[in-house]
């Protein structure tokens, strides 16, 4: 039978496994057939498993035996910074063209034992380092709206395969946005966990403080069933908790009871594409109809997010990749000595914006300026979490857009580094502030040279709530789904 | 304003090799980007050091118990090495005679 893939939910597609209208074997093809016809264009995946056929039939055994659950057959993509045991996990780096994954992280321990279909490895930036999946050691990943536009990053990969139905779902990682823009950018759902919900081992390891591994699929609901099973606490990541069980009122999906808070003395900054401001309004017009209450709310220190984000992410980043060594894993180039080999190794195997934010961060960490940077960046970010945690006492999400612009043309901020890092103006506060973030699809746009293509490029909210709250998002992402019929 | 010799110092400390082209490149990039980011030196400073409600600032402990055994993923481990030899990494001599 022919599966209609656009219209597939992962309930949608374990009640038809359930049903016996076609098998994990069977939809595992039918998105093989997909990858094959369309992934030379998008180069969403940077491999597809060879065993996709022996996963699915294991899973089909699982559902034969009763012993399935929601997610058992359900083919994801993984983004390729996350280890898989015994395959390659590159994170589109020449560093670790051939590094092959000496453990499993948690994540698809926990996925697997579900008997989720692991369909590939997807592109990324280098080592999460861009936002539009441009710094690939493998090329760009196109936008499956748009094939002339980015797909957004660093997760683009992942959003990609997921908007252009090449996978069901998918995991990616977020440590400025990098779930949530590139899902906003392709159309689909991306959910940044409150940081510790979702165990970090095996993700290997870009700003530990602010990274976190989160779902991302064509509806709210997808997005839950797979975050639901990957949270929890792990032994092997001491960041990671378990979330309290909820308090009873809260959600329930009574949308009068939501208040959401907007930060209008941000917004009025300026450098907002018009379509998506329009757009933003529009989508809070109908949540207030929805029963929604709108107000506006003050997060005063939010202007110096991206300047305190970038600091903590060079140095950080610069921190963690010091263990590319050219020793231990990973590529090798021979110089005279060691220091020589050091130096060639990570001089020609580490990407340009990789080299360029590992200068930076050793740049903020060193002695004359260590203050003035990394020290003044920790203070704000305390303080932007205190706003946060105030704001938070008179409403229950704020929201904003999720990208200051759609999609923007392949190429366009290749050349200036600052430009691309403004990107994430409205993504970054809440990785500083460790709080969770939901970017839900809001409608389309049609910019001008898109006009007479007929292409259309998606939009996105963003909406974010109080640290370990991430249900009420999940409850009031829902609602928002729903005003878009 | 970054020198040409501090971005020498820092490819040095950050061992990494790097052109004269991209050095040229780099030293603007990150005049710019260093300029964006000093806005930070206009936030309000911090004026009590953090709070007892600051709940997600708390140190994790846990025994030193129950250790892999020894030897059981060295095997796995070293299989990524580059060079390896027996049960060691391979690195170049550091010392001399």
């Amino acid at each position: 039978m022919k599966i209609d893939l656009q219209n597939l939910t992962i309930k949608k597609a374990h009640e038809a496994m359930g049903r016996g209208d076609f098998t994990a074997v069977e939809l595992a093809s039918a998105y093989l057939k997909e990858i094959k016809t369309k992934n030379g264009e998008l180069n969403a995946y940077l491999e597809v498993f060879a065993d996709v056929r022996e996963q699915a039939e294991m899973a089909d055994r699982m559902i034969k035996g009763g012993k399935a659950d929601i997610l058992t057959g359900i083919p994801i993509a993984v983004k390729d910074n996350i280890l898989i045991k015994g395959r390659i996990a590159s994170a589109a780096s020449k560093m670790l063209e051939n590094y092959q994954a000496t453990y499993n992280a948690t994540v698809i321990e926990k996925l697997k034992k579900r008997g989720v279909i692991f369909l590939g490895r997807t592109n990324m930036d280098e080592f999460a380092m861009g936002g539009s999946t441009e710094n690939s050691a493998y090329g760009p990943t196109k936008n499956p709206h748009d094939p002339t536009r980015v797909s957004g990053g660093t997760s683009g990969g992942s959003t990609a395969a997921v908007g252009g139905n090449l996978a069901l779902g998918a995991l990616g990682s977020d440590t400025g946005g990098s779930i949530r823009q590139p899902a906003a950018f392709c159309g689909v759902v991306g959910l940044k966990p409150t940081y510790g919900t979702v165990s970090r081992y095996g993700l290997m390891a870009m700003a530990s403080s602010l990274d976190q591994i989160g779902p991302i699929a064509k509806t709210v609901a997808d997005a839950e069933i797979i975050y639901k099973a990957i949270r929890g606490r792990d032994s092997y990541d001491s960041t990671s908790f378990n979330l309290p069980k909820p308090a009873s009122a809260r959600g329930s999906s009574e949308a009068r009871k939501i208040r959401i808070g907007v930060p209008e003395s941000f917004l009025n900054r300026g450098g907002i594409d018009q379509a998506v401001i329009d757009n933003f309004r529009l989508t809070l017009k109908k949540l207030e109809q929805a029963g929604c209450e709108i107000k506006t709310v003050e997060v005063p220190n939010l202007h110096y997010s991206l300047s305190c984000y970038y600091v903590l992410m060079f140095a950080e980043a610069s921190t963690n990749l010091a263990r590319f060594d050219g020793v231990r894993y990973g590529a090798h180039l021979a110089g005279q000595d060691l220091l020589e080999d050091y130096m060639k190794t990570r001089g020609e195997k580490f990407g340009r914006e990789v080299r360029r934010r590992i200068m930076l961060g050793t740049y903020v960490l060193s002695a004359g300026y260590y203050d003035a940077y990394y020290n003044k960046a920790n203070q704000v970010r305390e303080l932007i979490r205190r706003d946060y945690a105030k704001a938070f006492e008179t409403v229950d999400v704020v929201a904003t857009p999720t990208a200051p612009t759609p999609a923007f043309e392949i190429g366009k901020n290749t050349s200036d580094p600052l430009q691309m890092y403004l990107e994430d103006i409205f993504t970054v506060p809440i990785n500083i502030a460790g709080i969770p973030g939901l970017s839900v699809p809001t409608g389309f746009t049609t910019p001008e040279p898109s006009a007479e293509a007929g292409k259309r490029l998606p939009l996105a909210i963003q909406i974010v709530s109080a640290w370990r709250q991430d249900d009420i998002l999940l409850t009031l992402g829902k609602i928002i789904e729903a005003c878009q019929t | 304003m970054l020198e040409r010799k501090d971005i020498d110092n820092l490819a040095n400390l950050a061992r990494i090799a790097l052109s004269d082209t991209e050095k040229d490149k780099l030293q603007k990039d990150m005049e710019s980007i260093l300029g964006y980011m000093s806005e930070l030196q206009k936030a309000p400073g911090l004026t009590e050091g953090h709070l007892p409600e600051d709940y997600y600032l708390r140190n994790v402990m846990r025994e030193d118990t129950e250790p892999f055994e020894s030897g059981a993923n060295t095997d796995t481990i070293l299989s990524q090495a580059p060079k390896r030899k027996d049960n060691y990494f391979v690195v170049k001599k550091i010392l001399d005679n």
